[in-house]
């Protein structure tokens, strides 16, 4: 009954996104204000309808109903609770169920609160959703139905892939999504804009916080997930220019240049065109990840099924929806109206640099991870990795870094260089000495150094924009741009001292025997039998010190889980103010020995606290922006209320 | 600064520098591609025509029954990998994936050396039952089915 009330829901939910798309239409002639009293409520409804559709279907996860063909197909009775909810959305069915209703919760949220806008505009921008939304539902109804019921129904459901039976399963999806997700708001906005033809500052504002707040998630998704596959899949590696991982990397570059350039449109009534173009982009970015994950044409952990009639599906949505966007934007950008004049050297021209290098590095990253499918049409298999994209985006994300560090401290419209000509000779200086100090440290390329020496600009710039401020004072947003700035200068300190510092042993090792690895020395004290909830594993008990310091013990193990049966290495790591110790623990040799991977990897971490730091500054600002309007609307009714009175009295 | 933007033009200045920055990436991203691109090869591809010393390829194909010998250090293997026509011995210094076994399918990431062995960086093996490498997939379709016969058991 529960799979049944979900189903029922899900298909309500698809009625009022039609309902809310034509009133939308419809209500846009004349003579139609009736119908368009509709489109609100409708949004409203059909995200409670999601949300309901979604709680059953974690419901019958959670009591591992096993006639329901995904529960069957992707869950266990023998695995714990958190797991059962969270397999819910590690399917290919429960992942798209849960992005309609966060698709749908975004909706029902713009047409609850959102009311600066003309009332046309916003009618157009919630037709626009209910359409996007609907080829989502078709999908999902047609071609994915996660409520499928079995029968007969089987004794024991088939399991989970165990690589996914982790902690960062549970919040890794739900995270990205909101981020992907989010983005539609921003297409919704970008597409009623077109269509009535207002590109405002006001647009900018409006969609401004849901874009940041989109990108807070996708970037707080990003650092999870890159973590994740640091500790989980045991190469010590974080970030590997997997498909999957440019797939989330490529809304990110299209939203962080997104809130930029409205940031431009929003102050200063610049960059119409660009900015409802990158709006049109985001989403597409979301769109094609999704479709390069879901339709099968990439193995992975993420590709839950191959299944060509969703792959062609998903393409199909993608084509209509980017298509049609793409061909209202040429046949409307020309009426959007040049916005304000600005100098080249001004924070305006500094913005454009930084969303046409962020354009670029998104360019190469579609052209490197679409490459391998063109080639594969001509029967030539090639993979690009590592080499390809690090030193090409490089090239462009240096200079922009460079671009970053004296963007902020320009006045907007027009500057001279000579107003800044003080925090310039710091932050050159802090560059220029770091790249000596690094430079005299013997055997590191050229990226690292470049890397390292960025890191210190960008460290001592992001601060600059705060000086002669009272710090009471400072709008949250402007705090928010200056931890985001510092994260990003964080993030690239840990990714160049990584690559360039990182210490690694691999040895078979007795038991009792030590091992050095940078400055820890490592004894393997003893290999025992465990045996989890639903694996058993050979676990390696390690005793660490750190340059003849305390010993610190690690457990990495080999786990067999045996529902589906599979092995996985468990890494074990320490972490110090100062990196972290990774291990891993492979098989016995044949003489009795143990195979043993330890890496010692300075300030790895700043990579994720960078990225953490980055969402917590897109948040600050995001929250500085909500408030504000929290205040405006407040005074609004105050006043108001306050005309009422004079009125009647 | 300001005189060379006539204010009039400005909109087509910055499409135009627009333009210039992603056709730039764009053909920069051509030009490493098809540089920096690693190539998926079969045994006997690679025997006939070895690449570049310096060029990372795939290779991916069946470990042959037998082969298998662990170096004293315990961490270093040398394996042949075959696709029934022909066989190329393989390097690799590490941990190997759990489904990694004489007789079951591999792809070794890595570059070719002078005298004939392909050093490994990397194995990718089958994982398990729904995630098989996908060079591997179609290998078993397209190669002999004796070789799988014959090595496969």
């Amino acid at each position: 009954m529960i799979a049944e009330f979900g189903l029922a829901a899900l298909w309500l939910a698809a009625a009022l996104a039609a309902l809310q798309l034509v009133a939308a239409w419809l209500g846009q002639r004349p003579g139609g204000e009736t119908l368009a009293l509709l489109v609100r409520p409708a949004a409203v409804t059909q995200a409670l309808l999601c949300g309901v559709a979604f709680v059953m279907l974690l419901w019958v996860f959670a009591r591992t109903d096993l006639s329901v063909l995904l529960v069957a197909e992707n869950s266990h009775s023998e695995k714990p609770l958190i797991y059962k909810i969270a397999g819910a959305w590690g399917n290919h069915e429960g992942s798209m169920l849960l992005w309609v209703t966060i698709m749908a919760v975004a909706g029902g949220l713009i047409a609850l609160i959102e009311h600066r806008l003309p009332e046309k505009t916003m009618l157009a921008t919630l037709g626009a959703q209910a359409f996007v939304g609907l080829g989502f539902y078709a999908f999902l109804l047609f071609a994915s139905n996660p409520f499928a019921r079995l029968f007969p129904v089987p004794a024991e459901g088939q399991g989970m892939n165990p690589l996914l039976q982790d902690i960062g399963l549970a919040m890794h999806p739900p995270t990205l999504y909101c981020g992907y997700v989010g983005l539609s708001i921003a297409f919704s906005f970008a597409v009623g804009a077109l269509l009535t033809r207002n590109v405002t500052p006001e647009f900018a504002k409006v969609m401004r916080p849901w874009v940041m707040g989109a990108w807070m998630f996708l970037t707080v998704g990003i650092t999870a997930g890159s973590y994740w596959a640091y500790y989980e899949l045991g190469w010590g590696g974080w970030w590997f220019w997997d498909p999957v991982e440019n797939a989330s990397l490529m809304p990110w570059l299209a939203a962080t240049a997104l809130f930029h350039s409205a940031s431009v449109l929003a102050s200063r009534d610049a960059l119409r065109t660009w900015t409802v173009m990158l709006g049109v982009v985001a989403f597409s970015m979301s769109m094609i990840g999704t479709f390069l994950v879901r339709s099968g044409i990439l193995t992975s952990v993420h590709a839950f099924a191959v299944d060509p009639t969703r792959g062609t599906f998903i393409l199909a949505l993608l084509a209509i929806n980017i298509g049609g966007a793409l061909a209202l934007f040429a046949a409307r950008a020309g009426t959007i109206a040049e916005g304000e004049r600005f100098a080249a050297l001004s924070r305006e021209g500094a913005l454009v640099i930084n969303n046409v290098a962020l354009s670029a590095v998104l360019g190469i990253v579609l052209l490197g991870t679409l490459y391998p499918l063109v080639t594969e049409a001509f029967s030539v298999r090639v993979s690009v990795g590592p080499p390809y994209f690090n030193p090409v985006s490089a090239i462009f994300v240096f200079p922009m870094l460079a671009v970053l560090a004296v963007g902020p401290l320009l006045r907007w419209r027009r500057d001279r260089l000579e107003r800044i000509k003080g925090p310039l000779i710091a932050i050159g200086a802090a560059g220029i000495v770091v790249l000596l100090a690094a430079w005299l440290m013997a055997g590191i390329a050229l990226l690292q150094l470049l890397g390292l020496a960025l890191a210190a600009v960008v460290a001592v710039s992001a601060f600059m924009p705060l000086r002669g401020r009272s710090l009471k004072r400072l709008p949250l947003p402007v705090w928010g741009m200056a931890i985001a700035h510092f994260g990003i200068a964080v993030a690239l300190f840990g990714m160049s001292v990584d690559s360039a510092f990182t210490v690694e042993k691999l040895t078979a090792a007795d038991v009792g025997q030590s091992i050095n690895v940078g400055p820890w020395q490592v004894r393997l004290t003893a290999v025992e039998p465990v045996a989890g909830p639903n694996w058993t594993a050979l676990s390696g008990r390690l005793s660490a010190s750190y340059k003849g310091g305390p010993a610190h013990e690690l457990v990495p193990m080999s786990r067999t889980f045996w529902a589906p049966p599979q092995t996985t290495s468990e890494s074990a790591l320490l972490t110090r103010w100062n990196g972290q110790l990774y291990t891993v623990i492979g098989g016995g040799t044949a003489d009795g020995r143990w195979q043993l991977r330890l890496w010692w990897k300075p300030f790895v971490t700043c990579i994720w606290l960078g990225g953490l730091l980055i969402a917590l500054g897109g948040f600050l600002a995001l929250v500085g922006r909500v408030a504000a309007d929290v205040r405006r609307r407040v005074a609004t009714r105050k006043i108001a209320v306050r005309r009422a009175e004079v009125a009647t009295a | 600064m300001t005189a060379a933007f006539k204010p009039k033009h400005q909109r087509l200045v910055l499409v135009i520098l627009a333009l210039l920055a992603i056709l730039a990436a764009g053909a920069l991203a051509a030009w490493a591609l098809k540089n920096q691109a690693s190539y998926f090869y079969i045994p006997s591809q690679i025997v006939s025509n070895p690449p570049d010393p310096d060029r990372g390829v795939r290779l991916g194909g069946m470990v042959k029954v037998g082969s298998l010998k662990t170096a004293p250090d315990g961490v270093t293997m040398h394996f042949l990998v075959d696709d029934g026509k022909a066989e190329v011995p393989v390097t690799f210094a590490g941990i190997a994936p759990d489904l990694f076994r004489e007789g079951s399918g591999v792809v070794a990431e890595g570059h070719m050396m002078k005298d004939g062995t392909f050093v490994a960086s990397n194995l990718l093996a089958k994982h398990d039952e729904n995630y098989v490498p996908r060079e591997l997939q179609d290998m078993t379709k397209q190669q002999a089915r004796e070789t799988v016969a014959e090595t496969t058991k």
